[in-house]
């Protein structure tokens, strides 16, 4: 009964799935026999698993039209010639172009102003015509053919329903594609290589056999850190002016990472709502264990403590080159986005905070009595007034106050990284190019030359994308040079896509170097002998 | 490596059984510890008798014992050190290359040796291995730090890491910036040379932004060789495990050894307080299940509290049950008596109930049912404070853990009060403490003002050595040291202390 353990080992990958958990169980098991009937079974057991897991994931959802349509849809599937049509270029989006008018209410679909992201038609069609799922093979496997990289990687699903699937691997994108195509996850997320096939963990005769080989080295920076600094928004909100925040992070640790760690091929992703995540990619770093990762993560951690301590910079003097180039970087912002923008100190009980940060209690008494006479006052006036009040005040140590005002500038504007991420080889972390689920925006990458320009506001949703689609197509031509155009390219998601695909491009062609290298040497050994 | 002792029955066969063994032995040469430091590369192949084996095994694991519960204390590196020094200097001698003492070779040797056995002693288990290492490579820290200058560079080139000297050059042309990463030292460039490598290889002092970077490689001064040769020592040391516990099964047929090694690997099980009830057991004292409630003002807050909650609910969640259960067997209760106990604590539910679903736990943890090894090792061992802070932090309705780690301060206090620790002065420092994270003292003050009168008195009569009033790191040992206390007159003198280290 390979079928009876096969489903067993599915239930146990519903982790957090919570009270779902039993209800799910018992639907695979009334689904596996649909599965078979479909005629699917003779393809691998693992794809039986998935087959069984998308009905599930589906009816867990409460949304049994689109069960009535996935059948057709699987069997579509079927009839692509995998291999032949997909080796050249561009790969599902032609196909689905094909495909679309035998399936008619995914043709017909249009974005209506009704529409929603989150939508299980909307991100269909997300999936299927503009998800760049080549690149990121290439990105993750790190090679045209696929391998270890790819197929040993865990990814894991957040289902419609909320139920989070883990342990989920794929021989190449299109076994990949076709799982979320079933499954329509409304995010998913990428974990480690594992040792060993994570869909085989369950059948190891030893536990420890079974771990977590490789991964990027990641960073996630989210604005709601920022929140007892800003002042513009909170919580889920962002603006313009708080994304300086996000701005000023990504400069600073970008730099710290290729000019002192030495790495290259760094990728910075909008998260989709708040914040940013980068992925650094050589493989040097992908091999490091948690304790370099931790390094890494203390070298560059600067703010320390809650809102709740008193103070969250405490850095040695002489300051460390790294935090010096930091300081450099961050004290043109401040004046502008903090003080200027952020106005952080406007009313009583925030100058509070700052006068606490301050040194000598007559320096500090003075500048709270003069603040609390002139109610408003803004917060570029009140820093001036620092400098202007020391000089009256007696017996001051200018040096502790250069360096006080130093660390007041680091609080308010130095990176504050979810330093959990970037420690663990083990942690998950969202995939580029997934629509968040509460914005609708792409997590798009982010192109770190022209940093300045990038407006978190202006990144397309994921219905603006396929009403991109619709309006191209309706405007006319279709093929310039005999190349069919692809979906993502008649939308504004290219020039994303377009860098993605350069930085996978000059990521491979790194360890392409290499491996070929390796190769080639071998193959000499082999003439010599 | 052993000599084999003459008058054993077998020693033909094992005669037969080592001719390998024996022409190594011969490689023996006395003269070969060049350094004070040792980085355990190369096994021991010299004879020892097993009387030495022994001996050596268990001087060095003392020492390690008291390493590892001065990790739990919290002692910061330095304290560590001077506490550790007239332990070091009594069971695992050192001396300076340029002493020239007669013992230095057999000091070294006793050391190597001494390593070597805890080796094996210690590779069976992963949580051994990890524990192990970590506290052989804080010995090793605490030895290169004391260790001189010259001797310490010396030791450092032969050991063959990968780095590059910094130019003269380069060291100009970058002066401000290693200055700044050295926190503003040295005052003059040329006092100190400069070290490229790797910055994997120095990931502490990457973490503490103690080195400048630059394209990968970290630029470590002279002064900061420790940050290289500690993790190298450390990973080495893990590997080498490893390939031990992979050896080990090899060592099975030997009747001498493995008694031995099993003895101390059992030893470390839990050296911050391995507690045995043979040492516990109170003389006089009426440890019995209706007497619970009276002894209950001698336990330290995490069991009254547990105590109290009891009695309040007349239930205790799993973790409660087991944290309580094995705190009774330590202070003396035996099974029937906690069984009764138990009984009757859970007021409320029937006798059927109690016998299945709480009589089996109970039994279990006094190694009454269960697997061989559990009844063989008589249960569990009471838990320890470290195990009570770091492991299975209570959840919502369970009563189990450290109140000083696991409460917020205000039900903290107000628990204090209930159990009649009203002075402020106590309770501001408790709150200080529990900020810092240092549990243990919180407990210990609570227990030096509960106790205060008492240990006046025993400090004034001269009774009490000062190593019997010992930071407390175990609930059974607050229980007993508060009994000793309040019952002065009634308790024959017990021998006290030394907890760490008996089986």
């Amino acid at each position: 009964m390979p079928h009876s353990t096969a489903i067993r080992e599915d239930g146990a990958m519903l982790v957090d799935a919570g009270n779902e958990n039993a209800h799910m169980e018992t639907t695979e098991v009334t689904a596996a026999p649909v599965s078979e009937g479909n005629g699917e079974s003779q393809e691998s057991n693992g794809l039986d698993n998935d087959i069984t897991m998308a009905d599930v994931g589906v009816e867990g959802a409460n949304i049994p039209q689109i069960k009535d349509e996935a059948k057709p849809d699987l069997k579509l599937e079927d009839l692509f010639a995998d291999i032949d049509s997909d080796e050249e270029f561009p790969s599902s989006t032609g196909q689905d172009m094909k495909v679309a008018p035998s399936s008619p209410p995914e043709t017909n679909f249009h974005v209506g102003p009704s529409s929603r992201a989150s939508d299980p038609e909307v991100m269909r069609s997300f999936y299927q015509r503009l998800f760049p799922w080549r690149y990121l093979f290439q990105w993750l496997n790190h090679s045209p053919t696929p391998s270890k990289d790819f197929g040993h990687r865990e990814f894991a699903f957040t289902l419609q329903n909320d139920a989070y699937l883990r342990y989920q691997s794929f021989p190449t994108f299109e076994t990949l594609r076709k799982d979320v195509l079933r499954l329509m996850p409304s995010r998913f997320e990428i974990g480690p290589v594992y040792s060993t096939n994570p869909r085989d963990r369950k059948t190891l005769r030893k536990a420890s056999a079974f771990k977590p080989i490789a991964k990027e080295l990641c960073f996630d920076i989210d604005l709601t850190d920022y929140d007892d600094i800003r002042t513009c928004c909170d919580k889920a909100n962002i603006c313009n002016k708080c994304w300086q925040f996000i701005t000023m992070a990504i400069k600073v640790i970008d730099v710290a990472l290729r000019d002192d760690f030495g790495f290259k091929h760094i990728m910075w992703v909008y998260s989709g709502r708040r914040g940013a995540h980068a992925w650094v990619c050589d493989k040097k770093t992908r091999l490091m264990d948690d304790q370099k990762r931790r390094a890494i993560a203390g070298y560059l951690e600067v703010i320390k403590g809650g809102a709740q301590s008193d103070k969250r910079v405490n850095v040695k003097r002489p300051l460390h080159p790294h935090v010096a180039r930091s300081l450099d970087t961050l004290k043109s912002h401040f004046q502008h986005d903090i003080l200027q923008d952020q106005d952080p100190w406007e009313t009583d009980e925030k100058f509070d905070r700052l006068i606490k940060l301050l040194p000598n209690q007559a320096l500090k008494d003075a500048l709270r009595k003069k603040w609390s006479s002139a109610p408003g006052r803004a917060s570029k006036a009140k820093w001036a007034d620092i400098d202007v009040l020391a000089k009256t005040t007696k017996g001051l140590d200018g040096q502790a106050l250069l360096e006080a005002k130093q660390d007041i500038v680091l609080e308010y504007t130095y990176p504050r990284l979810d330093i959990e991420v970037s420690k663990k080889l083990n942690h998950l972390l969202k995939s580029p190019f997934v629509v968040h689920p509460g914005t609708g925006r792409v997590c798009v990458p982010i192109d770190t030359r022209n940093l300045n320009a990038f407006d978190p506001l202006a990144v397309p949703t994921v219905t603006e994308l396929l009403a991109d689609i619709d309006e191209w197509t309706e405007s006319g031509e279709d093929s310039k040079d005999g190349k069919r155009i692809q979906d993502w390219e008649k939308t504004s998601l290219k020039p994303y896509v377009e860098y993605f695909r350069s930085f996978v491009l000059s990521l491979m062609k790194d360890e392409m170097g290499t491996t070929t290298k390796v190769k080639r040497e071998q193959d000499d050994n082999g003439i010599e002998f | 490596m052993i000599k084999r002792d003459i008058n054993r029955v077998d020693a033909n066969r094992r005669t037969i059984l080592n001719p390998a063994r024996k022409q190594f032995a011969t490689k023996a040469v006395e003269g070969e510890y060049t350094h004070r430091l040792n980085f355990y590369k190369d096994t021991p192949k010299g004879d020892i008798t097993l009387e030495q084996f022994e001996q050596w095994a268990i001087d060095r694991l003392r020492v390690l014992a008291e390493l590892e519960a001065c990790q739990f204390r919290n002692k910061n590196s330095v304290e560590t050190a001077a506490h550790m020094k007239p332990l070091l200097d009594k069971y695992l001698p050192l001396s300076a290359s340029t002493l020239n003492s007669p013992s230095i070779q057999s000091e070294r040797q006793k050391d190597h040796y001494s390593h070597f056995i805890l080796r094996l002693a210690f590779s069976s288990t992963e949580d051994l291995r990890r524990r192990f290492a970590r506290v052989e490579t804080s010995l090793f820290r605490i030895r290169f730090q004391a260790d001189d200058a010259r001797e310490r560079q010396s030791f450092v080139e032969n050991m063959g890491l990968e780095w590059e000297t910094v130019g003269d050059e380069e060291k100009m042309a970058l002066s401000e910036e290693l200055r700044a990463a050295g926190g503003g030292y040295p005052k003059r460039m040329e006092d100190e040379s400069w070290f490229k490598v790797d910055w994997e290889k120095v990931p502490e002092l990457v973490e503490g932004r103690r080195v400048f970077l630059k394209g990968g490689k970290a630029y470590v001064p002279g002064r900061e060789q420790l940050g290289l040769v500690v993790p190298e020592f450390n990973s080495r040391l893990e590997k080498a495990l490893e390939v031990t516990s992979r050896a080990l099964p090899r060592l099975d047929e030997d009747d001498r050894l493995t008694p031995i090694l099993n003895h101390l690997s059992q030893n470390f099980t839990t050296p911050d307080a391995s507690y045995n009830s043979s040492t516990t057991s109170l003389h006089g004292a009426d440890i019995s299940a209706r007497n619970v409630d009276g002894l209950s003002s001698s336990f330290p807050i995490c069991m009254q509290h547990l105590h109290r909650s009891l009695r309040r609910d007349a239930h205790l969640k799993h973790y409660g049950r087991l944290q309580y259960t094995l705190f009774l067997k330590g202070i003396g209760l035996n099974l029937e008596e906690c069984l009764v106990f138990w009984r009757t604590g859970f007021s409320k539910i029937t006798d059927d109930q109690f016998n299945k679903e709480y009589r089996y736990n109970v039994r279990h943890a006094y190694g009454d049912v269960g697997g061989d090894g559990n009844r063989r090792g008589n249960g569990y061992s009471p838990f320890s404070c470290q195990k009570i802070l770091m492991e299975h932090p209570p959840g919502p309705g369970e009563a189990h853990g450290c109140p000083y780690r696991h409460f917020s301060m205000d039900n903290l206090s107000a628990l204090l009060q209930q159990v009649g620790v009203k002075d402020q002065e106590v309770l501001r420092g408790v709150k200080e403490d529990k900020e810092k994270q240092k549990f243990h003292l919180a407990c210990n003050r609570v227990f030096d003002y509960v106790h205060k009168q008492e240990i006046k008195k025993v400090k004034d009569d001269g009774t009490w050595t000062s190593n019997q009033l010992e930071t407390l790191v175990h609930p059974n040992e607050y229980f007993k040291r508060s009994y000793l206390l309040k019952n002065l007159d009634k308790v024959p003198k017990v021998e006290q202390g030394d907890v760490e280290m008996k089986g």
